[in-house]
């Protein structure tokens, strides 16, 4: 353990106190926010970032985990054990699904993680006896004592969500399998070659991005305490995590949590300001990062952004 | 005889689905880019139709064309300015790209068009055409002889004129045909906008026979993948093949599962079979 490290785990702490006990409900609803895009965005940026695949299944593994979650606990079980199992059964579909389609390059991927999000709306939508249909389903109200005790615990169960994505990112950056799914990134072929097994590689990486993505989704369910299928199987939850890796730098490991920041504060920022045309914006914003910054804020650095301001700033201009 | 009233119904559908995923398949196969904005170029075809019948009258078989020209003059600039500074980057970054101009637009539309649904109502029904036994809607008959029309006329402008020429000559390899003289960029812009002078067309086309709504284009968009992985990418009787495929499984499925289920029945296709052969039914290089 460096210094370095340990300073950096204290003051996390010390501000996730600070602001649990000093904040507002509106901050602190941000702060949730901030915590649920974080571990998405980790989560996608297992398989899309480290491994290169570009997955657009991360609303299927998110909406599935978050009916998992509510048909666990409408049969009774505590959240405590709704949770893990919900993220767990979603892993368990991710490898069925990976094994189905890691196979594919490209285009084809990525059409076929598309639809999937698409597939399990509409079976949840049919499947009225046990998920409710197009009606939606209504998850039982923790008693957490009033709405500050509520809101302080989902803050903390977000953030453990994060912490988790956090702390698998991490693992698989620093591991053998990290290696392995840099080098299929790069060239697949080559690394088959060299002895990688790809596919079991591929398989795991993807588990790990649906076991977050699913306990997420899972923890959701109980904080908005009622779900439909459009709303969480919606597109762009898979949309979102990908923005916010590409804000922050994709296949890095602090990336999705500097993307997140961000993107959550341009979209509040949007939803305040244009509500009625906030998607459309969001759009343009995203087509602009996609020309002007495809390797995120570290692209800043190219157009002299500091250096610019700098020049701009009156006491400056004397010493030119 | 129920069975073949069925079967006649997705046949009914599929040269208006082949002309759905025309555009959609040109632009992935030359350009190598999933055009998520498709699905909204189909819904914003539709909504020109619409609206030249509501205010000046005009029969949306007319106007088509009209459509498909607006979208074509639409789509040219949009590709030479914004679509082609991606061209060649990974899947992942034109993907996103297209999406980020589809949520644009679908919510363009949204505001200016609301989410009603709104569908063509033709003061003189075509009705039904009896055909021992079975019947066929006339227009839906019209339309899918139309769509089949056009897409059997992008294939004529492909294979015999100098721009189609070019256009497979780049889609097969872009290097040694800028080494033949061919102005790349060019031909990019223009199959992308010939694309969307497709999409254009063939939402004229749906406008009479579906209720249409922004919140809609994702459905079309759905189908195109699913033509495209069924009948092969870079190929027009792909295309062909796969509306006509995703016509009968979506009326059969309809029959079996109800409508709900129908296009999910075909994603589960889409996927079954990108399972096991990932190239499709007719899947080549060359676009011919």
């Amino acid at each position: 353990m460096n210094t370095r490290l340990i300073t950096g785990l204290l003051v996390a702490v010390a501000a996730v106190l600070a602001l649990m006990f000093t904040a507002d409900n509106y901050v602190l609803r941000l702060a949730t926010t901030v915590g649920m895009y974080a571990a998405l965005a980790w989560a996608w940026n297992l398989i899309g970032g480290y491994a290169g695949y570009p997955s657009f299944a991360t609303a299927a593994f998110f909406g599935l985990g978050a009916y998992a979650a509510g048909v666990f606990q409408s049969f009774g079980l505590p959240f405590a054990l709704a949770w893990p199992l919900a993220g767990l059964l979603v892993a368990a579909f991710a490898g069925m699904l990976g094994r189905a389609i890691l196979h594919l390059r490209g285009h084809y991927f990525a059409i076929a993680s598309l639809v999937i999000a698409d597939v399990l709306r509409e079976l949840t939508n049919v499947w009225t006896d046990v998920t409710g249909g197009g009606m939606g389903l209504n998850l039982p109200l923790l008693s957490l004592g009033g709405v500050d005790g509520q809101t302080q615990f989902y803050f903390l169960a977000m953030l453990l969500m994060a912490a988790l994505a956090l702390l698998i990112s991490w693992w698989v950056d620093r591991s053998r399998l990290g290696v392995a799914l840099r080098c299929i990134e790069q060239n697949e072929d080559a690394a088959q070659v060299i002895g990688i097994d790809t596919r079991s590689s591929k398989v795991a990486v993807f588990m790990l991005s649906g076991l977050v993505a699913g306990a997420t989704g899972a923890v959701y369910a109980s904080w908005v305490t009622y779900i439909d299928p459009t709303d969480v199987y919606d597109v762009s939850l898979s949309v979102k995590p990908i923005v916010m890796a590409l804000i922050g730098g994709v296949g890095t490991l602090m990336g999705p949590l500097v993307g997140a920041f961000v993107f959550l504060g341009l979209e509040e920022l949007l939803w305040r300001n244009v509500l009625e045309f906030h998607a459309g914006l969001l759009g343009l914003l995203v087509v602009a990062l996609v020309l002007f910054l495809p390797g995120g804020v570290r692209d800043l650095r190219r157009y002299n952004v500091w250096n610019g301001l700098i020049r701009l700033a009156p006491w400056k201009r004397r010493t030119t | 005889m129920l069975y073949f009233q069925v079967l006649l119904n997705g046949l009914a559908l599929g040269g208006l689905y082949a002309c759905i995923a025309a555009g959609f398949s040109l632009v992935w196969g030359v350009l190598n880019v999933i055009n998520i904005l498709h699905g909204s170029l189909i819904v914003l075809g539709a909504y020109l139709a619409f609206f030249a019948h509501q205010r000046f009258g005009i029969d949306p078989f007319l106007f088509a064309p009209v459509a498909g020209l607006a979208l074509f003059a639409l789509a040219y600039p949009l590709q030479k300015y914004v679509v082609n500074r991606v061209m060649g980057r990974p899947v992942l970054i034109t993907l996103t790209l297209t999406f980020g101009l589809n949520l644009f637009l679908d919510n363009a539309m949204l505001k200016f068009f609301s989410a009603d649904f709104r569908k063509i109502t033709l003061e003189s029904p075509w009705g039904l055409l009896d055909l021992g036994g079975v019947l066929v809607p006339t227009d839906r008959l019209l339309a899918t002889a139309t769509g089949l029309a056009l897409v059997f006329a992008l294939w004529l402008l492909l294979r015999n004129t100098q721009l189609g020429r070019a256009i497979i000559a780049v889609r097969m390899d872009s290097q040694a045909a800028a080494l033949m003289g061919i102005d790349v960029n060019r031909t990019y812009a223009l199959a992308f906008a010939l694309g969307a002078f497709m999409a254009a067309w063939a939402g004229v086309l749906l406008s009479g026979i579906f209720p249409i709504s922004p919140v809609t284009s994702s459905v079309y968009l759905g189908k195109a993948f699913v033509i495209c992985v069924l009948g092969g990418l870079g190929s027009i009787p792909g295309v062909i093949v796969g509306g006509f495929a995703l016509g009968i499984i979506e009326s059969f499925g309809t029959l079996a599962l109800g409508p709900e289920l129908a296009l999910t029945l075909a994603f589960l296709v889409l996927i079954a079979l990108l399972m096991f052969r990932p190239s499709g039914l007719l899947g080549k290089r060359g676009f011919q």
